[in-house]
C-alpha cells in the first residue's frame, strides 16, 4: 500500500517537528541539466533556436539516420569548462563519450551520447548561504552530453493512441551538474538551484530559464531516522518546472517517505512525476522502462584530451562570480550585505548599478533608488533591465540632484517616472517642469519674512510653546513657492526667525 | 560459459524483440558460445593495459560552433510510417 495523504507534520527545516515517535532526515541530491547557448547543436551544425516548426532543425546526424558520424563542437566543451572551473572542480585531462542505450522516442539513435566513466570535470563546489551561513555543496561531476527530443502527449491535437514526436531539441548541447547528496532540506535544495541557475547565467552558458526547459532538475530524496549513517531507500523526482516547484515535490515526497516508515512499510525505489496543479507526486506510468543502460565508449568520437593551455585561456575569461561581486560590493560601496546580495543578483543589475555608481558618489542613496523605483518599473512593466529606457548614468544624476538638493525627494520620484517616459535626461526634465528647488538664501527670506507678518496671532502662540505650529510655518511657505522651497533652508530660516525652542 | 533462458529473456527485452521458445534455447546456445569465445582473452595478463576504444591514435575532433542547414522537414519525415502535423506520429508513449 501506497501512502497517499501524509500524517507527519514538518518543520520550516524539513525535518519532523518535536513530539513524533522517531524523528526522521532527508538526504538530497539534485541532477541538473543545463542546456548550453551555442548556436549549433554538439555534434552537429544544426540550429539550436527555441521554438522552431517540428523537425525543422535537423539533419542525418541528429536524426540518427545510418552512417551518420558526430562531430564535437569546440563552443560547448568550453562552455562545459568555464563551469567546472567556476565551481572549482578538476577538468579531466581526458574525458570520453559514451553511449547510454535504451529505447524511447524521443531518442532517434536508440541511445544518447553522453560521458559516464571519464566525465569532462570531477568535483567542484556550490557555495550557499542557509541562514546567514556559508555551506559548500560538493559536486560529483558535471559532463557534457546531448539532449533528447521533445514528445508531445497532452496538447488536443495530439491523438488518443500517439505520441508526437519533435526532433528539433535532438543534439541540443547539456551539461548535467551532479550533486553530492548533501542537501538537508527542500530549502537548501531551492537555494543550491538558485545559485546555479545565477552561476549559469553569470557565466553566459545558459539562460538558466527553467520554464523553458534550458534548465531542468531532477531530485533524489531518501529519509532515515535522524543521526543515522545508513541511507535509505531513494526515490526519484521529475517533472519540476520551476525552483518553487523543486521545493515543494521535495517537501511533498519527504512527508510520503516519512509516512510509509512511521506505518512500518517500505518505500520502494521508483522515480516519480511532480504533478504542480495538484500538488502531488505519483510513479511515473511509462511502457517498460529497462534500467540498464549498458554504457561503452563511443567509437564515432575521439577521446578529448582537454589542452592546458586552453583552461588558462579559458580561466583568464570568466567574470567575477556573484558571491566575490557581492563581497566586493559591500566594500567598495559601502553597501548593506542585503543591498550588495540583491544588486549582484543578475550581472545585469549588477552591472547597471556599477556603471551608475562611476557617476555619483552617493553609492547606496542609488542602491535604494535601484533596489526600489527601477525594479518596480521592470515588474510593472514586465520588461527586462535591458530594455530599461533610463541609463545608468541618468539615474545617477538623478541621485545626485535630489541628494545636492537641487530638487526635493518628491521632485525626484516625478523626473525619475518622466525619464522613465521619454528616457531625457534629468536635468532637462528640472528645466521643463520648472521642478528646481528654491535654495537661493534671499529669496527663501522674503518668503519666510512675508509668511510670519501674515500669521502674527499663529507666531505668538508658537512663542508661548506650542510647537505643533512649526509645521504649519513650513507648510505656509512651501505653498507660496509651489512646493519648490528647498526644506532643509525653510527649516533652518524659520527656527532662526522664530527662535528655537526647547522642551 | 551457459547462458540460461531468463537471461536471453532479459537481453530481447532490452533489444525489443521477441522469439519463440524454440528461438530462445538456440539463441542461449549461441551467446554462450559467443561468451567463451571472448572469454579466450582472459588468458592473458591485461591488469596494466588500458582498453582500447579506438584503433586510431587520434584526439580532439572538433568542429566551430557554426549553424549549416540540415534537411527539411518534409526530407525529415519522408521515411516517417506515420506524421501528422509536421511530427513524427508514433504509438503512445505515457499511459
Amino acid at each position: 500500500m501506497r501512502a497517499t495523504s501524509p500524517q507527519p507534520q514538518l518543520g520550516a527545516s524539513g525535518k519532523p517537528e518535536r513530539g513524533e515517535a522517531m524523528k526522521y532526515e532527508a538526504v538530497i541530491g539534485l541532477e541538473v541539466h543545463v542546456q548550453l547557448l551555442t548556436e549549433s547543436k554538439i555534434f552537429c551544425g544544426c540550429s539550436t533556436s527555441f521554438g522552431a516548426a517540428p523537425n525543422t532543425h535537423v539533419c542525418p546526424v541528429c536524426l540518427g539516420l545510418p552512417g551518420a558520424l558526430p562531430v564535437l563542437n569546440r563552443q560547448a566543451v568550453e562552455f562545459a569548462i568555464r563551469m567546472g572551473l567556476a565551481v572549482g572542480g578538476r577538468i579531466n585531462p581526458r574525458a570520453v563519450f559514451a553511449r547510454k542505450n535504451y529505447f524511447y522516442p524521443d531518442l532517434p539513435k536508440g541511445y544518447q551520447i553522453s560521458q559516464y566513466e571519464e566525465p569532462l570535470v570531477v568535483g567542484g563546489r556550490v557555495e550557499i548561504e542557509v541562514d546567514g551561513r556559508l555551506r559548500a555543496i560538493r559536486l560529483a561531476r558535471i559532463h557534457l552530453e546531448e539532449d533528447a527530443g521533445r514528445s508531445v502527449h497532452a496538447e488536443e491535437y495530439v491523438g488518443a493512441n500517439e505520441t508526437l514526436v519533435d526532433a528539433n531539441r535532438c543534439g541540443v548541447p547539456l551539461i548535467e551538474v551532479v550533486s553530492e547528496p548533501e542537501l538537508a532540506t527542500p530549502r537548501e535544495a531551492a537555494l543550491y538551484l538558485a545559485r546555479l541557475r545565477q552561476l549559469v547565467q553569470y557565466l553566459g552558458i545558459s539562460s538558466g530559464n527553467m520554464e523553458e526547459g534550458s534548465l531542468r532538475c531532477d531530485a533524489n530524496v531518501s529519509v532515515r531516522p535522524a543521526g543515522s549513517k545508513k541511507l535509505g531507500v531513494k526515490t526519484e523526482l521529475k517533472n519540476m518546472n520551476s525552483i518553487r516547484s523543486v521545493e515543494r515535490a521535495l517537501e511533498f515526497e519527504i512527508r510520503r517517505q516519512v509516512a510509509i516508515l512511521q506505518q512500518g512499510g517500505r518505500v520502494e525505489q521508483e522515480t516519480l512525476l511532480w504533478d504542480e496543479k495538484r500538488g502531488v507526486a505519483e510513479p511515473m506510468r511509462t511502457k517498460e522502462m529497462a534500467h540498464d543502460y549498458r554504457y561503452f565508449p563511443e567509437p564515432d568520437l575521439v577521446p578529448l584530451v582537454v589542452d592546458p593551455a586552453w583552461i588558462e585561456e579559458i580561466r583568464a575569461s570568466l567574470p567575477e562570480l556573484p558571491l566575490a561581486k557581492k563581497r566586493r560590493f559591500v566594500q567598495q560601496y559601502g553597501l548593506p550585505e542585503y543591498d550588495a546580495e540583491l544588486l549582484t543578483e543578475t550581472r545585469q543589475l549588477a552591472d547597471y548599478f556599477e556603471t551608475a555608481a562611476a557617476f555619483t558618489p552617493h553609492t547606496k542613496k542609488l542602491s535604494n533608488w535601484i533596489l526600489g523605483e527601477v525594479l518596480r518599473t521592470l515588474n510593472e512593466r514586465k520588461i527586462s533591465l535591458e530594455r530599461f529606457p533610463v541609463p545608468p548614468q541618468y539615474l545617477a544624476e538623478l541621485v545626485n540632484l535630489v541628494e545636492d538638493g537641487e530638487i526635493s525627494a518628491s521632485a525626484g520620484k516625478k523626473v525619475f517616472d518622466e525619464m522613465v517616459e521619454s528616457g531625457k535626461r534629468p536635468e532637462a526634465i528640472v528645466r521643463e517642469k520648472g521642478l528646481a528647488q528654491i535654495s537661493d538664501l534671499s529669496q527663501l527670506e522674503e518668503v519666510v519674512e512675508r509668511v510670519l507678518r501674515a500669521y502674527p496671532g499663529e507666531v505668538e502662540r508658537y512663542r508661548q510653546g506650542k510647537d505643533k505650529l512649526f509645521t504649519f510655518f513650513v507648510g505656509q511657505v512651501m505653498r507660496e513657492t509651489s512646493g519648490k522651497a528647498n526644506p532643509r533652508i525653510v527649516n533652518q530660516l524659520l527656527k532662526e526667525r522664530l527662535g528655537v525652542r526647547r522642551g | 560459459m551457459p547462458i540460461s533462458i531468463e537471461e536471453v529473456d532479459r537481453i530481447a527485452q532490452l533489444a525489443k524483440l521477441s522469439f519463440t521458445e524454440e528461438e530462445k534455447w538456440e539463441l542461449a546456445e549461441q551467446l554462450a558460445k559467443i561468451v567463451e569465445y571472448v572469454e579466450k582473452i582472459n588468458e592473458l595478463d591485461l591488469e596494466h593495459v588500458p582498453p582500447t576504444t579506438h584503433v586510431i591514435e587520434l584526439t580532439n575532433v572538433m568542429r566551430e560552433d557554426e549553424v549549416r542547414p540540415g534537411l527539411s522537414q518534409e526530407e525529415a519525415l519522408m521515411n516517417a510510417p506515420a506524421k501528422k502535423l509536421g511530427f513524427f506520429s508514433v504509438p503512445k508513449v505515457i499511459g
